[in-house]
């Protein structure tokens, strides 16, 4: 592979937090973590539950530090919350008092646009969501999808290099799950945007990346590294029906020892 | 396309609970059950102390009230002591209302300061505002400061308890995304903290728009020429019960129209929040 600047780096990243309690030892979420995302790849960040990756996502995003090791955005260090960085959450963070046009321009408030090409932007983005027509309504009139889709405008609308998804599907039913990720893989391969995709759910995992990269348990490392190398990034649904997709799902179930898990 | 998503969305106004009730409702029913509670309850006044030998120096009968309220617009020149109490009551509500909400805000942002400063503010919390009213007038005399600083101190508490509480509870998450897109703390303050706060501020005023009137109140009862509570005092004096009555009364339409005064300010602030069906 020739040699580009990825859009994420994270070098030997290690995270440490005090201990709660008095004596007890500082409590390691992760451990000399090391990986790298390219430059318009969609990456997905699996593994067990408290295995650190909601670490990942405060450390990429720039609002912790790590205790050791760096974290690179194009080749710079961060140091801070970054403009380049777009983050989405399980909960869509929408303001309520807000109507989907106000709160698509919220995180466009923070830097020095003219309201022109703020406007432009709005407008683009609800385009791409497919949400013009519900511009003027208010979060609540919403359903949990559309609402998901307006965190996705609003997050795109800042025009980041890297998205962070952060189990953004993991609220929703079963149906309307679905649909979403079908949604979302058009939207982020039309976007050519870079995206690192944190969820547990193994078959969103295969369904949406091209790389899939698994973590241990706490302290969180990565144990295993899978090039899904399937067609249809843009179509979860139809790639989740090829033989190689449930292959590898298998496969991932293998690798988080899922398989002989005596209860959860 | 993602059709499912869009039609098992935007929920219209739901009429499917209760239908048949909220048409019964909406109609001219409720609106006439609660006046015919009214007639009956009036009628009560009217008619059964009497019949059970009540004296008139004890509880007036209905017809008794209307005369001396009458008597007391004519004679006592009521309209200046409503509005006496009414705008002292609101400047009360005002101040106190913004003095709590400010204090709530700057100890919302400063958890230190509001550690250092809470038992302080529960000890002022659990003290009876009312009973400074006489230490104001020592300090200040007869005029319209004792009571405007004893209402002020009776707003000022609920208000700012529940701005501080709202700042406490504030959504973590949506202040690490204001601060995720590089917005300052003063961006994050007025785009995130102080419009989440606006539910449990209309709240903290809802309460403070009740409790004006009561320091108000309890400033002119203590020393005061003018206002409702002064009437109640002077009405005591002249053994005139009916005259208690009807400035009871009146602060009371004076506490209701601002209580509705604020919840319809609530309703248009807050009107993004899905309204429960009433």
């Amino acid at each position: 592979m020739a040699r580009t600047v990825p859009a994420l780096e994270m070098q030997a990243v290690t995270r440490r937090f005090p201990a709660r309690e008095r004596g007890a030892l500082p409590f390691t979420a992760i451990e000399r973590l090391s990986f790298h995302v390219a430059p318009g790849e969609f990456v997905a960040l699996v593994g067990p539950s408290g295995c650190g990756k909601s670490t990942v996502l405060n450390l990429v995003s720039g609002l912790d530090r790590p205790s050791e090791g760096q974290v690179f955005l194009s080749g710079e260090e961060v140091t801070g919350p970054s403009s380049h960085v777009g983050f989405m959450l399980q909960k869509d963070l929408l303001l309520p008092w807000r109507s989907i046009r106000r709160n698509v321009e919220f995180g466009l408030e923070a830097r020095g646009l003219s309201a022109a090409e703020r406007a432009a932007r709005i407008e683009r983005e609800l385009r791409r969501c497919r949400l013009t027509d519900y511009a003027e309504r208010y979060p609540h009139q919403l359903s949990g999808g559309q609402r998901q889709r307006a965190a996705l405008a609003r997050t795109l609308a800042i025009e980041p290099s890297l998205v962070l998804l952060d189990e953004p599907f993991s609220a929703l039913d079963a149906q309307t799950k679905i649909l979403l990720q079908r949604s979302f893989a058009q939207t982020i391969s039309a976007s050519g945007v870079t995206t690192l995709l944190i969820t547990h759910d193994l078959n969103e995992a295969v369904a949406m990346a091209d790389r899939i990269l698994v973590m241990s348990e706490r302290p969180g490392r990565i144990v295993e590294e899978i090039a899904v190398g399937l067609p249809d990034r843009d179509n979860p649904i139809a790639r989740q029906s090829m033989p190689r997709a449930q292959e590898l799902v298998r496969h991932l179930l293998h690798a988080l020892h899922l398989d002989e898990a005596v209860d959860a | 396309m993602s059709g499912a998503v869009e039609s098992a969305a935007a929920p219209k106004p739901s009429r499917a609970f209760g239908g048949a009730r909220r048409d019964w409702a909406g109609s001219l029913m409720l609106p006439a059950a609660t006046l015919s509670v009214a007639v009956v309850v009036l009628l009560a006044w009217q008619f059964l102390p009497p019949a059970f030998g009540v004296p008139k120096y004890v509880i007036p009968t209905v017809t008794d009230l209307v005369a001396e309220m009458g008597r007391m617009w004519a004679d006592e020149d009521l309209a200046q002591h409503v509005v006496s109490t009414a705008v002292w009551s609101v400047v009360g509500f005002v101040l106190g209302g913004l003095f709590g909400a400010v204090f709530g805000y700057l100890l919302g942002l400063s958890p230190l300061w509001e550690k250092v400063l809470s038992p302080y503010l529960l000890g002022l919390q659990i003290a009876p505002k009312v009973a400074f009213a006489p230490l104001f007038i020592m300090w200040f005399g007869y005029n319209a400061m004792p009571k405007l600083l004893v209402t002020v101190l009776i707003v000022f508490f609920p208000i700012l308890v529940n701005v501080l509480q709202s700042m406490r509870v504030a959504d973590r998450d949506l202040v690490n995304l204001a601060r995720a897109y590089s917005m300052s703390r003063a961006q994050v303050f007025w785009k995130v903290l102080f419009p989440s706060s606006m539910p449990s501020l209309m709240a903290g005023l809802r309460i403070g728009a009740t409790l004006a009137v009561i320091g108000i109140t309890v400033g002119e009862v203590v020393g005061s020429q003018v206002g409702l509570g002064y009437l109640i005092v002077y009405g005591q004096g002249a053994a005139n019960t009916a005259m208690v009555f009807n400035a009871i009364i009146l602060l009371t339409v004076i506490g209701i129209a601002m209580y509705w005064a604020v919840a319809a300010i609530e309703a248009r602030v807050l009107h993004y929040i899905p309204r429960a069906v009433a």
